[in-house]
């Protein structure tokens, strides 16, 4: 069978004793960084990003995603153990999973978190190899006016899908787009808004956007009020579900798989959807709905077994059409790029070692958080009590390093207060970075296949609505918009999140 | 209908409109080409629009039924202190070398707490300052001098 052959190239990759080891740090930094609530994988991807040029291009990207998922599982443990969740989608396992702790029986919340992902990510593996191919195949005949409109598609769903209004997360992709076409145009090589400072010929780095708008910004909102955080965790005794607990999760666990598996696949958060819609599936359909909230052990397995398949199969846009489901992942297109591979259909033909491995590699990374973290326990929730004023200098100080060595250039540095400081105010006006991140990363997409199309067409603009794959495009993209602007839709919108 | 004005929306309008409008002013700076051939100025004249019109709309909503944000302080301590640190960095890293820059950058920062004592300040700061020359010149072998020509060494 050609899946369990290109499977077999991708764990002879993946099991490289290198790749074990960087995915083993991957996965440790993601969880680290899960853990302790102030820096996201978001900001610490973009600070790592430069140290991984010199790795071979696998090894890099094996620990990049390594950090981005582990990161989803470092985020519910502490939302069981001091109702704190480290990552949005971690929100809702701190409803059941937190009411459980307090019962005293945190040992079967967080192994139930862990067992769940744990199956959640090895059904996520295996549904991302059997659907990459495909997808790249389809994806390779598209020309120049279909990527513009997948494009486009790609970003307005991810408005869908954000918190806050539409209109500001439209504006915050309109404006990351805009702030994309700084430094010199692809087609004319005239330099564009760059004050004649040759440092920005090359426009402004995507590092420090994420660094500025993630990192920065973060931290200056945890500077708002300062409090010491006075943990108080719970004691962690007997990991093993009861008999009983056993029977109720595995349902859950398989329901959750399957919805995280197929939401992730959308752009702009489909794990944070993925864990709220899988806890309102268990509450509606329990014969005991009356529990949830209470420390029902299904409130837990479910979001989490959710939300980690969509972490994995959020890989399925950026590997076969290029577009990234999240921050982290427009981040690794900058990563594939340094090293010479464009992100798209190609890659799976012209790297299936790289591809293969890197797929791979999340199956190993999820025996490996296994493994890591339920024995590491005690060693997750001291770094809990690591304060905050060593903490957000060091980050300051290595996005800063970090930064500069990208290109050895000052410019990228003050970039990083720029973007922090319009990012901090932003976020103050209730408008989310991740849209702009994603606009800045997916705009000269946009720009060069507009232009493009356009010159093949011989500047009509009807090409957009003609070639079907561009038409049908554009028709989900109208009806993602109207989704999101819809009242009625909003409304249920705001539940779903409602609850964070 | 009740009015609520949101101060938040209006802010934030207002930055969509003064950036949008500055690349739009920028953009009409280049040549805007054909629908066939589109000049370097085309594109982000369009996105700028865009950027103007949405930002528009979210002040204007916010004048008539505005979102309810409440904006919470500021810290302005720490706001200034942290890009005073970050500018410092990139303009002294090449200047005053690694280890000098890395130190004077991680002290400022740790002042951005209000909270914090000038001994934890000069604590964090030197402790911050061996362990990135470890981790980053040592370690991973970064081409940064660790004494900059500013010194006259």
């Amino acid at each position: 069978m050609e899946l369990l052959d290109n499977l077999a190239l991708g764990f002879s990759t993946a099991l490289l004793v290198q790749n074990v080891l960087y995915c083993f740090v991957g996965v440790l930094l993601g969880t680290a960084v899960g853990v302790l609530p102030g820096i996201g994988p978001t900001a610490t991807v973009a600070m790592l990003l430069p140290i991984t040029f010199s790795f071979e291009p696998v090894t890099a990207l094996i620990m990049l995603a390594g950090i981005y998922y582990g990161a989803q599982y470092g985020g519910s443990t502490t939302a069981i153990l001091i109702n704190l969740p480290g990552e949005s989608s971690a929100a809702v396992t701190a409803l059941d999973g937190h009411e459980m702790a307090r019962q005293g029986r945190a040992g079967p919340a967080l192994a139930a978190a862990a067992i769940g992902s744990f199956v959640a990510g090895t059904v996520a593996t295996v549904a991302l190899a059997a659907a990459a191919p495909p997808l790249a195949s389809v994806a390779l005949k598209f020309g120049p006016a279909d990527y513009f409109s997948l494009v486009l598609f790609g970003l307005l769903v991810s408005i869908a899908l954000a918190r806050g209004t539409a209109l500001k997360a439209l504006a915050m992709i309109a404006l990351g787009v805009l702030l994309g076409t700084v430094g010199q145009d692809i087609y004319t090589g005239t330099p564009r808004f760059v004050f004649e400072q040759r440092e920005l010929y090359g426009g402004i780095d995507f590092v420090s956007v994420a660094v500025g708008l993630f990192g920065v910004a973060e931290i200056l909102r945890n500077l708002e009020n300062e409090q010491t955080r006075t943990a108080i965790v719970s004691k962690v005794t007997n990991l093993w579900p009861t008999r009983e607990d056993r029977r109720r999760i595995v349902a859950p666990i398989l329901r959750g798989t399957g919805l995280g598996a197929a939401l992730g696949v959308l752009p702009g958060g489909g794990h944070v959807l993925a864990s709220f819609t899988s806890y309102a599936v268990e509450k509606r359909i329990s014969k005991r709905p009356q529990e949830f909230g209470r420390g029902a052990i299904e409130g837990v397995a479910g979001p989490e077994s959710a939300n980690n398949a969509a972490a994995q199969t959020s890989f399925i846009p950026l590997l076969t059409l290029g577009l990234p489901a999240h921050p982290v992942m427009a981040l690794m297109i900058g990563a594939f790029i340094v090293h010479g591979i464009t992100p798209g259909p190609n890659v799976i033909n012209d790297e299936p070692a790289l591809f293969w491995g890197l797929i791979a590699s999340m199956w190993i990374g999820n025996v490996l958080l296994l493994l890591l973290n339920l024995p590491l326990i005690g060693l997750w929730v001291r770094m809990l009590r690591i304060p905050y004023q060593v903490l957000f200098p060091m980050i300051i100080l290595f996005a800063a390093i970090g930064t500069y060595s990208l290109n050895f250039n000052a410019y990228d540095v003050y970039a990083i207060a720029f973007f922090g400081i319009l990012g901090y105010v932003l976020i103050k006006c209730g408008c989310e970075p991740a849209p702009l991140l994603l606009g800045f990363v997916l705009g000269p997409l946009l720009e060069e296949n507009l232009r493009r199309a356009l010159i093949i067409s011989r500047g009509d603009p009807s090409v957009f609505v003609t070639r079907p794959i561009s038409a049908a495009l554009l028709v989900l993209a109208v009806v993602a918009l109207v989704a999101a602007v819809l009242p009625s839709i909003r409304r249920r919108r705001a539940v779903v999140f409602a609850e964070e | 209908m009740e009015r609520r004005r949101s101060f938040p929306d209006v802010l934030a309008g207002g930055i969509f409109v003064l950036i949008g409008g500055a690349f739009v002013v920028g953009a009409l700076g280049y040549e805007l080409g054909t629908p066939t051939r589109m000049g370097p100025g085309a594109f982000p004249l369009l996105v700028g629009v865009a950027v103007v019109a949405l930002g528009l709309a979210i002040a204007g909503k916010g004048l008539i039924a505005g979102e309810v944000i409440s904006f919470g302080p500021i810290p302005w301590r720490a706001v200034a202190v942290i890009v005073l640190a970050v500018l410092f960095f990139g303009f002294t890293i090449r200047r005053l070398g690694f280890v000098p820059t890395t130190a004077v950058t991680a002290l400022l920062t740790t002042l951005a707490s209000a909270r914090v004592r000038l001994l934890t300040a000069v604590a964090v700061a030197a402790g911050l300052t061996v362990a990135s020359t470890l981790i980053f010149v040592v370690g991973l072998q970064l081409r940064i001098p660790l004494w900059g020509p500013w010194l006259g060494l």
